[in-house]
């Protein structure tokens, strides 16, 4: 499948962080003709196994993960005009969600708008403040009787938005974060079907990152790998944010230094993507959290771990947006990456 | 002094190599094997084939510091803190950069030159920089990395006949007592881990402790000592010169209380002055090695140090040396079935 189209569809199907299954379900789909053996564990991790090509007198198992949940909300009450306030699942910004189309997964699935007092009607102290989570509240159109049937406390929100091709190959739409990353194993995935490896490799499209990186380690523990790599999204520069938190967009994905990255890892991705022209930025992490890297390197004895992250503007909102050239070019690095791995580097691991 | 060489060696979270190689360097003689693990940490054994339970001692080799996030235009790095450090206490320090040890300061708006709203706020991460004297940014490119860590650059001193101040006693002090107890004799295999990751999130000796499996574990720490000016007596953690500081209570841990009780009273068995730490804050790597698996029983021993996580710390020899008579003490005095 063609990566984009896989990303629209990816980024049209909903499944925020505990309800991933719809997307388990397509990346099984994908997966299954370049891999040997496809998994899911009691988490809901989704994990698409290819055995190493050259066997191997001690075997080597590689990780790979990026989380296919998404944030999103869940349905906290009822009014008694049939408005629905609702609470958030990760974390959302309030400010992005007046006038946002949304679904509730209930009985069936519904149309809703979040509105909000129009600005004829504000005062000039309600115009110069923010909305809290609180204050918002979800129109399905229907009274409360009606809502009732369908909606209960408890039901997932989605985000709804359509998946939109912008210039220079840059998408947008909603849970790109990670979904984008997804896209990225699957091409390296593709690479691999062209390559011989020594190592067994794992893709794992983890569950619950939004609420705590917490598939990634459950999904860790059970695979023991020797090197784990996580896969996700750093901020892409934009107007208005300090320039020493932000990697370029269109320039090649961010390989991440800092405490949640084994040098040795770190230093040969550098060198691959320089010897074979694979374009590339670094992207200084002085605190490891944030991602699944940073359960990866924790699980049992400690794992070697790097991270990889694909620029992406305007995260957490419905119209994150991502350089599709940006996924390709990793998905490419991790291939020629794994591909280089054979037992001498992974017992060099251990040596400092 | 072996404190002073531990001290003045550069060891960012993650980047501990200097610290490492002095260690190990230090104590190979000392030990029966050595090895380090995937995440760096330095791991020890003493009387590995010893019959009786396995202890374990550890104390961590990184420091808070610098990591380079950036670099402007006119050469000027960008940073931001690597642990947490107060950044109040950075502008006009000089500090070292990157592996090769670049020499620079860390500057700031002169006071002329502040509006009266600046002179009143902490000067954000995104205003302070470092300077090492380049004039453009690729200049500097030349000399430096992005992710290139920066440490203070600050020399070890002995204050008077009783006190030193350094940079880093959390947790060289550890490391150093450690290597101390090196020289004494046990009737168990006493691993020692020398971690790394501490200051990012207690992210080593659990990895460690998980491939040991010790039965026990002793964690030297330095902790915050706050009988200074500002603070209200009974505000301080710890003093300075009231002897180690045995950890009731933190963010990380609730002491194992057998071994916390014996310490107590191998402190008052042997006129050891001791303290209870008295705040409830912090968290030191006894929290992820006491939750290894099925649970291993743990405890934290700290020497007090003052103004530590900035670039200078003060602390008192007499509670280094109470330090290690009373863990050398606990250990020499170690029964089967103690725990």
């Amino acid at each position: 499948m063609d990566n984009k189209e896989l990303l629209k569809t990816l980024s049209e199907t909903n499944g925020i962080s505990g309800y991933e299954n719809n997307l388990a379900d397509i990346v099984k789909e994908i997966f299954d003709p370049y891999s040997d053996r496809i998994s899911r564990d009691s988490l809901g991790n989704l994990t698409a196994t290819k055995w190493a090509d050259i066997e191997q007198e001690n075997t080597i198992d590689l990780m790979l993960a990026a989380h296919m949940d998404e944030i999103g909300l869940m349905v906290k009450n009822i009014d008694e005009d049939g408005f629905i306030k609702f609470t958030n699942i990760g974390g959302v910004d309030p400010r992005t969600l007046i006038a946002q189309e949304v679904i509730i997964h209930g009985e069936e699935e519904t149309m809703g708008i979040i509105g909000a007092k129009p600005p004829h009607l504000l005062s000039n102290k309600e115009k110069s403040k923010t909305l809290d989570l609180h204050e918002l509240y979800i129109d399905t159109s229907y009274n409360q009787e009606e809502v009732k049937e369908i909606v209960s406390i408890g039901d997932m929100i989605t985000l709804k938005r359509d998946f939109m091709d912008l210039n220079n190959n840059h998408v947008s739409g909603k849970a790109l974060d990670d979904r984008a990353g997804i896209v990225m194993l699957y091409e390296c995935f593709k690479e691999l079907s062209y390559l011989k490896t020594k190592v067994n490799v794992h893709a794992v499209a983890t569950v619950q990152e939004e609420v705590g990186v917490r598939g990634a380690s459950t999904s860790t523990y059970s695979i023991d790998p020797d090197i784990g790599i996580a896969v996700d999204v750093c901020h892409g520069d934009m107007p208005g944010v300090e320039n020493d938190l932000v990697v370029d967009m269109n320039k090649g994905p961010a390989i991440a230094f800092g405490p949640h990255v084994h040098q040795d890892i770190f230093n040969k991705m550098k060198e691959i993507a320089e010897d074979i022209g694979i374009p590339y930025q670094i992207e200084p992490w002085p605190h490891p959290g944030g991602t699944d890297a940073w359960a990866i390197q924790i699980a049992k004895s400690g794992v070697a771990s790097a991270l990889i992250s694909i620029p992406l503007r305007y995260m957490h909102t419905s119209v994150e947006t991502i350089s599709m050239d940006d996924v390709n070019s990793g998905g490419k690095l991790l291939a020629q990456f794994i591909a280089r791995i054979d037992s001498e580097f992974v017992e060099g691991l251990q040596c400092y | 002094m072996l404190l002073k060489k531990l001290s003045e060696v550069s060891g960012v979270s993650s980047d501990e190599t200097e610290v490492r190689n002095l260690i190990r360097e230090t104590i190979e003689d000392k030990v029966d094997r050595l090895w380090t693990d995937v995440m760096g940490n330095l791991i020890a054994v003493k009387g590995e084939k010893k019959e009786g339970k396995k202890v374990l001692l550890s104390a961590h080799m990184d420091e808070v510091g610098l990591m380079i996030t950036g670099i402007e235009n006119n050469g000027l790095l960008n940073f931001r803190p690597v642990g947490s450090i107060d950044k109040r206490s950075l502008v006009s320090k000089p500090v070292l950069v990157g592996d090769n040890k670049i020499k620079g300061v860390i500057g700031s708006k002169a006071i002329h030159l502040q509006k009266k709203s600046e002179r009143k706020n902490p000067i954000p991460w995104s205003s302070l920089y470092i300077d090492i004297g380049t004039t453009s940014k690729k200049e500097s490119q030349k000399k430096i990395n992005l992710g290139d860590y920066a440490t203070f650059n600050t020399e070890f001193k002995k204050l008077g006949d009783n006190y030193v101040k350094g940079k880093a006693f959390d947790d060289r002090v550890g490391c150093s007592l450690m290597i101390d107890l090196l020289e004494y004799d046990y009737d168990f295999p006493l691993y020692l881990v020398f971690s790394v990751q501490e200051e990012v999130g207690l992210r080593g000796a659990g990895r460690a402790a998980y491939e040991i499996d010790p039965d026990l574990a002793l964690i030297l720490e330095s902790t915050a000592a706050s009988d200074v000016p500002e603070t209200e007596e009974y505000g301080y953690s710890t003093s300075l010169d009231d002897g180690p500081a045995l950890t009731v209570i933190d963010n990380s841990i609730i002491s194992d209380k057998e071994i916390l009780q014996s310490l107590i009273d191998i402190s008052k068995n042997n006129d050891i002055p001791y303290q209870i730490k008295r705040s409830n804050k912090g968290g030191t790597d006894a929290g992820e090695i006491s939750l290894t698996k099925e649970g291993i029983p743990s405890a934290v021993i700290s020497l007090p140090a003052r103004y530590i996580h900035s670039p200078v710390s003060l602390a008192s020899l007499k509670d280094y040396d109470n330090l290690k008579k009373l863990t050398k003490l606990y250990l020499q005095n170690f029964k089967e079935g103690e725990f």
